[in-house]
């Protein structure tokens, strides 16, 4: 049944929709949408180095992104303000990393696919990594789960209770450069963070737990990636953005209900 | 055993010492409280007893196993978190719905269960902390200016709860509090901070030492300040070089 790549790529999109779920609360939550972003654009820098000493893609997207999700931790707190620091961090590693592919000669490199996804040329060994990646995110997130929301709640509290507030970001930095490394061939380095936030923010208003809010997310966002396959078929839209541009649909839908049901 | 002690303990932040040579303990079922000016490293001392915070010199000394209930100054909650006040009474140890409904019964705060945590009002969202740091039986109480926030009653109502929590459960109760008057009376253990302990013992011992009187003013004679509130009354500063405290909740 892996022989069809339209199954292949609907269960690569359901594998990152399950994962980035949980995460992608947690960034909604923590407010980490542009740590998001910087490590996912550090992704493309990955993807050249891998490419260039022909080693894994996998592997180079993972070092990189937790490299980048390491420096801007320890940059963060020493006289910049955080926001500032990862927008220079998020786009100087894009462009380096659109740098860095253009020396690449002799290797034909499909930009296109790595910027936005190319979920339909998914292969069997890429279903393995993507749902083996995924399980580990939703297993670390599922066994650290009341230490996250209790560190992500306040911090003292947090210490209080035996908890090390820093452990807990150190998990949640982890599981996004795993994130990042398994969704570029989905949706593109340049839409992992909307895959993150968008079906979180989806989920919020119809939801009165963080338990809750997990599962509408996952909800939509597997709703987005069913949905945006069919669209991108049948109209022949790139297929990444489609699920994005899908997703952001069903947080309007679920805004306007949220209005209507709760009207405060 | 004490629960805590530290010991000689100093803590820096950035070039400037919070906490300089501090030694105290914490005693099962005493009720402590800090007062100290603002900046005096109060919050300081919180973070260190917690573990928060690490000393740069000196030793912080916590009995093993020790359970600390912990009630913050305040909590800001991300609008973007959806948390109903029965699900954050298990965090982070889970507790059964009826230890829950039983914790906020007690604390007067029955019908609120199923709300927002956003939506409480200030004094409902105290007594829901309260609950939350009472559910697992602590060894150790520690409140960061509690009643911030409270009105004069709803303060007073609040430390006879403190009192009250401390005979059923005989936990120890740590805490920083700027309602001098209120507070002082029920404690057993008042210690006087400003970067060092400038003086410690019971109230009566405190609110006579010529160090307090040097930080809260000389001119409500002391012992006079635990039970009398005057709204406006002089004080002579011409021993007081510290911005003290009393001045602002007495208006």
């Amino acid at each position: 049944m892996f022989d069809d790549f339209m199954i292949r790529a609907t269960l690569a999109g359901l594998g990152l929709a399950l994962a980035a779920a949980p995460l992608g609360c947690f960034v909604v939550w923590r407010r980490m949408a542009y740590f998001g972003d910087a490590t996912a654009h550090a992704a493309i820098l990955g993807v050249a180095l891998a490419l260039a000493l022909n080693t894994s893609v996998f592997a180079g997207v993972l070092v990189l992104a937790l490299l980048m999700a390491g420096i801007v931790t320890s940059l963060s707190g020493r006289g910049y303000a955080v926001d500032t620091l990862l927008g220079v961090m998020a786009h100087s590693a894009l462009a380096l990393g659109l740098v860095a592919v253009s020396f690449l000669q002799g290797v034909r490199v499909d930009l296109m696919a790595w910027l936005f996804g190319d979920i339909l040329s998914v292969t069997r060994a890429d279903l393995a990594l993507i749902w083996g990646g995924g399980g580990l995110v939703a297993g670390l997130i599922a066994w650290r789960w009341q230490a996250l929301l209790t560190a992500t709640l306040n911090v003292d509290l947090a210490w209080a209770a035996g908890i090390n507030p820093r452990r807990e970001q150190q998990i949640l930095t982890l599981a996004l450069a795993v994130v990042v490394a398994v969704a570029i061939k989905v949706v593109g380095a340049l839409l992992i963070s909307a895959m993150l936030i968008i079906p979180a923010a989806a989920a919020r208003p119809l939801s009165r737990t963080p338990e809750a809010m997990v599962i509408f997310a996952a909800l939509a966002g597997g709703a987005a990636v069913l949905g945006g396959l069919q669209i991108s078929l049948f109209a022949d839209t790139p297929t990444g953005p489609t699920i994005i541009a899908t997703a952001a649909l069903i947080f309007l839908l679920s805004t306007a209900f949220g209005r209507v049901i709760r009207p405060k | 055993m004490s629960l805590v002690s530290l010991k000689n303990v100093s803590v820096t932040m950035g070039s400037q010492a919070a906490l300089n040579n501090v030694s105290i303990s914490i005693e099962p079922g005493e009720i402590t409280t800090i007062v100290g000016p603002n900046g005096s490293g109060k919050t300081t001392l919180l973070r260190l007893v917690i573990g928060a915070l690490a000393a740069n010199s000196g030793e912080v000394i916590r009995a093993p196993g020790l359970n600390i209930g912990y009630v913050p100054q305040a909590l800001k909650i991300d609008a973007t978190l959806p948390m109903t006040v029965t699900r954050f009474l298990s965090l982070p140890k889970r507790h059964t719905p009826e230890d829950t409904s039983a914790a906020l019964a007690r604390a007067g705060a029955g019908h609120i269960a199923e709300r927002q945590i956003m939506a409480l009002s200030g004094g409902q969202f105290q007594r829901v902390l309260l609950a939350r740091a009472l559910l697992d039986q602590p060894q150790l109480l520690i409140l960061d200016e509690p009643t911030t926030g409270l009105d004069q009653p709803g303060a007073a109502a609040f430390y006879h709860q403190i009192e009250e929590v401390r005979r059923s459960l005989g936990c120890a109760v740590l805490m920083v509090s700027h309602d001098l008057h209120v507070v002082m009376s029920a404690s057993d253990k008042v210690i006087c901070l400003n970067g060092h302990v400038c003086c410690h013992g019971t109230p009566e011992v405190v609110a006579s030492a010529p160090e307090y009187r040097e930080l809260f003013g000389t001119g409500t004679q002391g012992t006079l300040a635990l039970y009398k509130h005057d709204h406006r009354h002089a004080h002579s500063h011409e021993n007081c070089d510290h911005e003290h405290d009393l001045e602002a909740h007495n208006v």
